[in-house]
């Protein structure tokens, strides 16, 4: 499969399981990109997720895409079609920011709010970027790499070790 | 007098701990124009009729209109949902569901155990279906590593996928039932899903949380004459169907309640990311199962159900009539069972049997190996959705080659569609809000994993 007619010309594309391709677009091509995607018949945003790749700066991602700490993944399923495309947005190292994309899909907007909360990803212009899941007053991103666990004290076992 | 001022001390300082901060539904003086048109459903018409957010008409003084919380311990939220609402009298102009009340940090706590641990968790988010989470968790793993899966596993998974679908929907036929002052559907429905808990039971020791779906296969073969129970519970839950529709399809209150109300369009449900029941009632024929074959869906017969105005009734036939569907199709699987494998006999990711662990030093190794490591998954991603009962509930998965996910994070059905709630409920009353809630049929510990 290749690219829609529109899309931004010189985004990097790739194969990948069960999805019929993957594209890695820059911060700037990110919108025009899934805005040609969603022209060309993806009518829903079926997941949006971040990852963070502390432990994995030097994966490996396709010539030319410069890795960055954190990942917005979004997985766009067509009807019409009966197809899914995975894009795999760089986000950025230190407070990666990001455009919003309420205004093509309005049901991102709980999943953005979840990346939010979940790795402090920011979706420039999204119209309620609040915390979701966590409480109001809670501090840091619980599913960054560089969040503690935390852990039970096990009574009368020599190794704290984390489970 | 001191104790009116003690009592309103008590109430700042309890509101203050029981805030959610911004993310409560806040007064209409604090709100801007654009955010209420928002609220009230205005961007979802971008393609029709292109109400600007901003020429909402929202005339009412912020002394008119009432901020209430229904929920979180409220009994027709099923669970610990919570919703603020701005009511003008009886009426719901704005919603606003806060949730987290049951974040447990499943997808974190994924992170830290084995792929062989993986089920256990994943089994526990949506506690209705615990099967559909086990499979999609399988099969994203199954896909990273490669693994050929035998038929017999296949078509396992499948009936025991469908009777999920079953009993899933026959605890939603009794919730909304007892939502509507139905309290003989709340016994019925509880009573046909014991049929099937009862056979899970047998099958994989656990009533609930089975664990039963595993990378590789199933988790044990079906138990002697088990074609004798799945008999008694097709026949018995398909001729219940239809005392359920004399107790309730055809009933003067429950129609009035469920006719016409809260209805939304395809072009709403699409745009709001909204699948299963919901997306269908608008008429969309939108069933994974049909659409993108998984397992052996495309070897067996069954209708996807479609309904016409998405409204509460529409809703309510769907998950009536798709329980008969799914007992269409868990009798073809009795049929059709081929004999074989449950499971996959690779070492890597099956343990060998308790008789060559005594003979064979390579089947201990691999054991213990499996059990305190874990099997290692390629590099590599992948997103895989599958039907649940609720909608498409997807599993993405994120591998650097240890023996855990290196990021797991699941789509729960559940949490995208509880972003309809706001505009099916907006201009009903708050009687019809609790048809909302119930036909959405959203399960919390999905939603905020």
């Amino acid at each position: 499969m290749t690219l829609p007619a529109n899309a931004p010309h010189d985004v990097i594309v790739a194969d990948g399981l069960n999805a019929a391709i993957v594209c890695f677009p820059t911060i700037d091509q990110y919108y025009a990109l899934v805005e040609a995607f969603k022209n060309d018949g993806y009518e829903m945003v079926a997941d949006l997720c971040g990852v963070d790749y502390l432990e994995h700066m030097n994966r490996a991602l396709p010539d030319g895409v410069v890795a960055t700490r954190f990942e917005v993944v979004v997985n766009l399923l067509s009807l019409s079609k009966k197809s899914r495309v995975r894009i795999r947005l760089q986000a950025g190292n230190e407070e990666p920011s990001v455009p919003t994309l309420f205004d093509l899909y309005p049901g991102t907007e709980a999943l953005e709010r979840e990346a939010f909360d979940m790795f402090g990803i920011l979706f420039e212009n999204h119209p309620d970027l609040t915390r979701i899941l966590m409480p109001e007053d809670w501090e840091g991103h619980p599913l960054r790499k560089d969040f503690s666990m935390g852990r039970v004290p096990v009574q009368f076992k020599e190794t704290p070790a984390p489970r | 007098m001191t104790d009116t001022v003690r009592t309103t001390d008590r109430a700042d300082i309890l509101a203050a701990e029981t805030s959610e901060g911004n993310q409560e539904l806040k007064r209409r003086q604090e709100t801007s124009k654009a955010e209420l048109g928002r609220e009230a459903g205005a961007v979802l018409r971008i393609d029709g009729l292109t109400l600007d957010p901003e020429q909402v008409d929202y005339e009412r003084r912020d002394d008119e209109t009432m901020i209430i919380n229904m929920g979180p311990s409220h009994p027709s939220t099923h669970g610990v949902l919570r919703l603020m609402l701005e009511l003008d009298g009886e009426f719901v102009l704005r919603t606003k569901p806060v949730i987290g009340y049951l974040h447990t940090g499943m997808e974190k706590t994924g992170e830290q155990l084995s792929y062989v641990q993986g089920p256990t968790n994943v089994t526990r988010m949506d506690y209705l279906s615990p099967i559909t989470n086990e499979l999609v968790f399988a099969l994203a793993v199954e896909q990273l590593v490669g693994i050929e899966v035998p038929e017999r596993a296949i078509w396992i998974r499948m009936m025991m996928n469908e009777l999920n679908r079953i009993s899933s929907h026959l605890v939603w036929m009794a919730t909304n039932g007892m939502d509507l002052g139905s309290t003989s559907m709340m016994i019925y429905g509880l009573r046909e899903r014991e049929l099937i808990l009862a056979f899970y039971e047998k099958t994989a020791g656990l009533r609930m949380n089975l664990n039963y779906v595993r990378p590789g296969g199933v988790a044990a073969d079906l138990p002697d004459g088990w074609q004798d129970d799945i008999e008694v519970i097709c026949d018995t839950i398909y001729a219940r169907t239809f005392e359920y529709d004399q107790l309730l399809t055809g009933q003067p209150i429950f129609r009035e309640r469920m006719l016409g109300v809260a209805s939304i369009t395809a072009e709403e449900a699409l745009a709001l990311g909204v699948t299963g029941p919901l997306l269908r009632s608008t008429g969309v024929a939108w069933d994974l199962r049909r659409t993108m074959p998984y397992l052996a869906y495309d070897q067996v017969d069954f209708d996807v159900i479609v309904g016409t105005y998405g409204d509460n009734f529409d809703r309510y036939s769907i998950r009536l009539n798709e329980i008969r569907e799914s007992i269409r199709i868990v009798r073809q699987c009795l049929e059709k069972m081929p004999s074989g494998d449950y499971r996959t006999q690779d070492p890597k990711v099956t343990p060998p049997p308790r008789q060559r662990i005594g003979e064979s030093m390579e089947a201990l190794i691999h054991h213990f190996k499996l059990f305190t490591e874990g099997f290692h998954v390629p590099e590599g991603e992948v997103y895989v959705g599958v039907e649940s009962p609720r909608g498409e509930i997807g599993c993405y998965i994120v591998s650097d080659g240890g023996p855990k996910p290196y990021r797991m994070h699941v789509r729960a059905p559940s949490f995208v569609n509880l972003q309809a709630i706001p505009l099916l409920m907006r201009g009903g009353s708050i009687s019809d809000a609790i048809t909302v809630i119930s036909t959405v049929d959203p399960v919390m510990g999905e939603v905020d994993r």
